[in-house]
């Protein structure tokens, strides 16, 4: 009895995302062009939320170099532009990121809490001063076109990405690395003395997330054909995503998805009510949900779950 | 050949030298106790030893093979496990997937997630922690949690094991159980280092003792030459028969 349930879990464990995957496949047939947009959009804030929480989740690292990793993918996809096939440029924008966050790591996960923090958030500003800089004074222009790519192409790129980027979360969180890197947020020295490489899993972690942002910057960079260093390195793109992930839940997977499809969501309503007022209503939003939501939206509605459940256990006791 | 051996090994904290020329030498099989009073250097040197700090000047050689300035977890896969003055199990981890940690990466060559739980599992059995192998780490008694350590300590398969006072905060109950969980440690073959203040367990389980004080070796010798040392008396054994009074 008991086997079959597991086997049967396992099974529709593997069936529900293939046929999500192929709704969402299947989308562009049926959506408008505006929701096309928000969809992809919608995926560029998942995959930043996930990708971010897949280091920082479970170490406690918080980095706020996601604009950082993006901005490199984005600047890969301008400066290619059709110098390479567009799935060949994707994964040298992932691997540009991947490299760039392998040497941050290098210097920077030595240092902690706030420490880190600032510094990752000081790459953002560094590289966006030195493109400028370097736009300014070598290329002699501030802002490039890069190539469009049509709203559909562009969406099945971002699906493949974020597709990609669960199934690695996915695997890492229950591999050995993944209990691994949690034993490194709860006690990094413990960690070390259990044998654990300690800094080649926390350089190696941050830079496999850096290149699923530096991939998704790529992709994007198509859909906004002009960029410049202030759109590329976006420090927003640092916020959003920690804001989006911390609001779902950093505890499961599932967690920063559904954070990050809320507050797309959210954005594009708040941007389009209240032009004005819009941050200011998102920033109060987040500190209430951080101020009472400890564990995020997951972790409110699992507590309320497990209330429920004891609450009828209890009376079909008594 | 020692198993450990520390040539003039020292460390200062800022002008202060928390453990000042210290030789010594570990056989196989053996179990030393190092006792001296708070503040005397016992844990820098466990820490030495297991490599979170470096000797300054000074080497520290393991089967032979120098083993200064390697990485903790290098020296972990080579086979010298610790535990911590202050418990530092992972708390939000179950009690078996803490001791997994350490036989899928302590252990060299390290066990893959799968026979690791087995492993952990036969360790829990070892150290009479199974019923709570679900539970979170930080979840357990004090007790409990000095006891996981020392399992997930013994999953890496250690031919040493650094005890950093397991005992301290125990009652007489759990006492006595952890001097039984030590001889059978023992019984494994596994070498062992104990920082302890118990003078029962010190003097009932270990075949030597180093004493140390201000950083330095003040003593060494059996049990036995321990306790009729004046030495050792005035500076640590009678201090404390005095507070005791």
């Amino acid at each position: 009895m008991n086997g079959r349930i597991t086997t049967l879990n396992r099974l529709q464990r593997g069936i529900v995302p293939l046929v999500l995957l192929a709704v969402f496949a299947l989308s562009p047939l049926v959506l408008k062009q505006y929701a096309l947009i928000l969809l992809t959009n919608t995926f560029m804030y998942i995959i930043l939320a996930v990708s971010w929480s897949m280091f920082s989740g479970p170490t406690g690292y918080i980095s706020l170099a996601p604009a950082a990793f993006f901005g490199a993918g984005v600047y890969t996809s301008a400066v290619l532009g059709f110098a390479l096939p567009f799935p060949l440029i994707v994964i040298t924008g992932g691997l540009a990121s991947f490299c760039m966050a392998f040497l941050v790591g290098a210097l920077t996960l030595r240092l902690r809490g706030i420490y880190f923090v600032m510094f990752t958030f000081g790459l953002v500003e560094l590289l966006l001063n030195f493109v400028l800089w370097w736009e300014v004074t070598v290329t002699g222009t501030t802002g490039r076109v890069v190539p469009p790519l049509g709203n559909t192409t562009v969406f099945y790129f971002m699906l493949a990405i974020l597709a990609c980027l669960l199934l690695t979360a996915f695997r890492l969180k229950h591999s050995k690395y993944g209990f691994a890197l949690q034993s490194i947020g709860q006690g990094e020295e413990a960690a070390a003395h259990t044998g654990i490489h300690v800094t080649a899993l926390k350089m190696n972690t941050f830079a496999l997330s850096a290149f699923f942002m530096g991939a998704a910057g790529v992709v994007m960079a198509t859909r906004w054909t002009y960029i410049d260093p202030r759109i590329a390195f976006n420090p927003t793109l640092s916020f959003l995503p920690v804001l989006m992930a911390i609001f779902g839940g950093l505890g499961q997977l599932y967690g920063p998805i559904i954070g990050a499809a809320i507050f797309t969501y959210l954005e594009e309503f708040l941007i389009t009510r209240f032009p004005y007022h819009y941050m200011l209503i998102f920033g109060i939003t987040m500190v209430i949900a951080i101020r009472y939501l400890p564990d995020g939206l997951v972790g409110l509605v699992q507590k309320a779950w497990k209330q429920w459940s004891r609450r009828k256990h209890g009376a079909a006791q008594g | 050949m020692a198993l450990l051996k520390g040539e003039k090994v020292t460390r200062y904290f800022g002008g202060l030298a928390a453990v000042f020329d210290v030789s010594f030498e570990v056989q196989q099989g053996e179990a030393l106790g190092l006792i001296g009073p708070n503040g005397a250097g016992k844990t820098t040197l466990f820490n030495l030893i297991s490599a979170a700090l470096t000797p300054r000047p000074g080497a520290i050689y393991f089967k032979g093979r120098k083993i200064t300035g390697l990485s903790p977890y290098r020296i972990c896969r080579m086979g010298v496990a610790r535990t911590f003055q202050t418990v530092k199990v992972f708390p939000d981890l179950p009690v078996l997937t803490n001791v997994m940690l350490g036989a899928s990466f302590g252990a060299s060559p390290g066990l893959s997630w799968g026979d690791a739980a087995e492993e952990a599992s036969e360790i829990l059995e070892f150290v009479e922690l199974s019923a709570v192998r679900d539970t979170p780490a930080g979840e357990l008694t004090l007790a409990n949690q000095k006891r996981l350590e020392v399992a997930r300590a013994l999953a890496t398969r250690p031919d040493l094991l650094l005890l950093d006072e397991i005992m301290e905060g125990l009652n007489p109950t759990e006492i006595a159980r952890s001097m039984e969980l030590i001889r059978s440690i023992r019984g494994r073959g596994v070498t062992i280092i104990m920082i302890e203040h118990v003078m029962k367990a010190i003097m009932n389980l270990c075949d030597r003792i180093m004493v140390l004080h201000h950083g330095s070796k003040l003593a060494e010798g059996t049990p036995g030459e321990i306790a009729a040392s004046d030495e050792v008396i005035r500076v640590y054994l009678g201090e404390r028969a005095h507070a005791g009074s």
